[in-house]
């Protein structure tokens, strides 16, 4: 069996139980979870290479061979978002050391959080429909207690908005689950890439739709993000970055895997309301962010404008698009969680979030006001920064594919993104202090170590990108052409199936 | 057999959806046990249904004798309801505390309740 490819859920979930029994001991959390999360990015690096080298790895869950047990299948898509998975929860464990307060950790911070990577990587990994949304739900009750940790008032009030769409979210989900298994018979996703072409498209496209809405809530596109900006800025920094960098990937990953794999009989209609819902998912989110001035808000503001370009990816439905979108999940996850992260780091400094209260900060600080322009410059698109490949190759796809008016709403948005940027700079760190306030005393390491590897990332990706655009072209090819994911975990002759002889297709199936 | 359910799984869905619409968060959270009470039972009929005939595979036989009932959609709904007696409850919880500090669980009495607070220290 190949260990590896379940390596991801397994680790966090025991030490999610391992730190549970030492909850009176907040020393030893501390460091089970950060050594914790430090070998998981360890065997995610691992997933990686084996990917990279021998192709889609799988593993069927007891020795039930698919399509009647439970696949986890790794291609290159899943094994890059169990890497970045890993990144970020390693940064935003390593922050929470010294932002997380004493009360929050007795709540059950840390086993909460390793709970959270099981759901994510859970997700990620799992080659069965309900599978994913029992991972979903285990990511979702997670995040539910982690963003209302502590019983803050904002946290209560925002917390409210986010479970319940969430929960609606999840029952459609589920729906369109049930409606799948009645039309098909099988769950499993490889199976249903091979058993949805012989059904009836316009019942397929239906439970597409209904997928859509599921996935898009979730990812937070126009016209169902608005818990997005109602929550997200309320937990701790640590979490919120977490949430706001990894956490809405999570629906864009889903949304990528069912439109590639099943739900492609009907591209024009389905890849077309998507191509607009990226449009106005990018459009509304940089124009409401420019009226914000609380920091988080702006951010999470942004977050949604990103999700669009990620979603643009997708409905161009070429392997230059699908390539840009999975380097664009990437930069942008970096990117934004340092964002973030660095706000929090000013807020320690300059005592609020609100731009109209704070300034100075080049003057007080200015190794901070050096990142976090690294990671602003790098979230609009400035070469040499990651964010500047993320954006030629969607932008390159969209002119290739000779859809122009996404191209420029994708460039014009990119420079909305730098003014709300500027904006950021010039109240928080180019301004002088109201009222000549202090700064507050410089703060732990601990706090700058995930800042300053994130944005060594985000330059690192930026100067060398041939290693992760080779994966985003290779992840593409497996998208674009499912008879590789369904070689891989149903076998050749299910494969030969998809490639369109209807006589042996009535052979496979359960 | 399977057109009364699927007109009972409407029924349940509206009302569902119309609870979940209102103000009163208290009638939100009935609104969503019974939306996920008829999902599970629309994952449940989507299977087919089977009268009086459990799938259980007699003594000295490998398959069952005959049409018997199909237990992966029950599977899925035993699993669904476990989860979504635990999001139930969560949400039951939320609301409380929510009442308990914010006084009020009406959503548009929640703006005004919190900037009541605002002093509060954040973080």
């Amino acid at each position: 069996m190949n260990h590896i490819v379940v390596a991801p859920v397994v680790l966090p979930l025991l030490s999610a139980a391992i730190l549970l029994l030492l909850r009176h001991r907040p020393e030893a959390q501390r460091v089970l979870a950060t050594a914790s999360t430090a070998l998981s990015l360890v065997f995610a690096i691992v997933l990686m290479a084996r990917v990279a080298a021998d192709g889609i790895q799988v593993v069927q869950l007891g020795a039930w061979s698919a399509p009647f047990g439970i696949s986890f299948v790794a291609d290159h898509l899943s094994a890059v978002m169990v890497l970045i998975t890993a990144v970020m929860a390693l940064a935003s464990a390593v922050y929470a050391l010294r932002d997380m307060d004493a009360d929050r950790e007795a709540a059950g911070f840390h086993p909460l959080f390793q709970a959270l990577l099981v759901g994510v990587n859970g997700a990620f990994l799992t080659g069965d429909l309900f599978n994913l949304f029992v991972w979903f739900e285990v990511m979702l009750i997670s995040s539910f207690v982690l963003l209302t940790l502590g019983s803050r008032r904002a946290q209560l009030e925002g917390g409210i908005k986010y479970v319940a769409v969430n929960l609606l979210s999840s029952m459609l989900f589920l729906a369109a689950i049930g409606l799948v298994y009645g039309l098909t018979g099988t769950l499993n996703l490889a199976d249903l890439a091979v058993a949805l072409p012989q059904h009836d498209p316009g019942l397929v496209t239906t439970i597409a739709m209904l997928f859509m809405v599921a996935f898009g809530i979730k990812a937070a596109v126009f016209p169902l993000f608005f818990w997005l900006p109602a929550s997200y800025h309320t937990p701790p920094i640590a979490i919120s970055a977490f949430f706001g960098g990894l956490l809405t990937k999570v629906g864009v990953y889903a949304l990528i895997r069912v439109f590639t794999l099943l739900f492609v009989a009907d591209i024009g209609y389905t890849h077309t309301i998507l191509l607009w819902v990226g449009a106005f998912t990018m459009v509304t989110g940089v124009i409401t962010a420019a009226a914000q001035n609380d920091v988080r808000k702006i951010l999470s503001f942004h977050i949604i404008s990103q999700i669009g370009y990620m979603i643009m990816g997708l409905a161009l439905y070429t392997p230059l698009a699908l390539a840009g979108a999975v380097f664009y999940l990437i930069h942008v996850t970096i990117a934004k969680a340092n964002l973030f992260l660095i706000a929090g780091i000013a807020r320690r400094l300059a005592g609020s979030f609100d731009l109209n209260r704070i300034g100075g900060l080049y003057r007080g600080a200015p190794f901070l006001s050096a990142l976090f322009l690294v990671a602003a410059l790098g979230l609009a698109g400035i070469p040499p920064l990651s964010g500047f490949w993320a954006k030629l190759l969607v932008v390159l796809a969209a002119l290739q594919a000779e859809v122009w008016w996404i191209a420029a709403v994708a460039l014009g948005v990119g420079l909305f993104t730098l003014f709300s940027m500027v904006k950021i700079w010039q109240y928080a760190y180019w301004k002088p202090a109201p009222e000549d306030r202090a700064l507050a005393a410089a703060p732990s390491a601990f706090l700058y170590a995930p800042v300053v590897g994130l944005a060594a990332l985000t330059l690192l990706l930026g100067l060398w990108s041939t290693p992760l655009i080779a994966i985003g072209d290779a992840a593409a090819a497996e998208l674009l052409d499912p008879s590789r994911y369904v070689a891989a975990v149903l076998g050749p002759e299910a494969a030969a199936a998809l490639g369109g002889s209807p006589l042996t297709g009535s052979e496979v199936g359960p | 057999m399977e057109v009364p359910f699927a007109l009972m799984v409407g029924t349940l869905f509206a009302s569902g959806l119309y609870l979940m619409m209102q103000r009163n968060l208290l009638r939100f959270a009935f609104g969503l046990l019974i939306l996920s009470g008829s999902v599970n039972v629309l994952v449940f009929t989507a299977g087919r249904l089977t009268r009086g005939a459990p799938p259980i595979i007699p003594d000295g036989l490998t398959v069952p004798a005959g049409d018997v009932a199909n237990a992966l959609p029950q599977a899925v709904v035993l699993t669904a309801i476990v989860i979504g007696f635990g999001l139930i409850a969560f949400t039951l919880v939320l609301l409380l505390r929510v009442y308990e500090r914010l006084g009020t669980v009406k959503t548009d009495e929640l703006g005004a309740a919190l900037a009541q607070h605002d002093d509060e220290d954040e973080g």
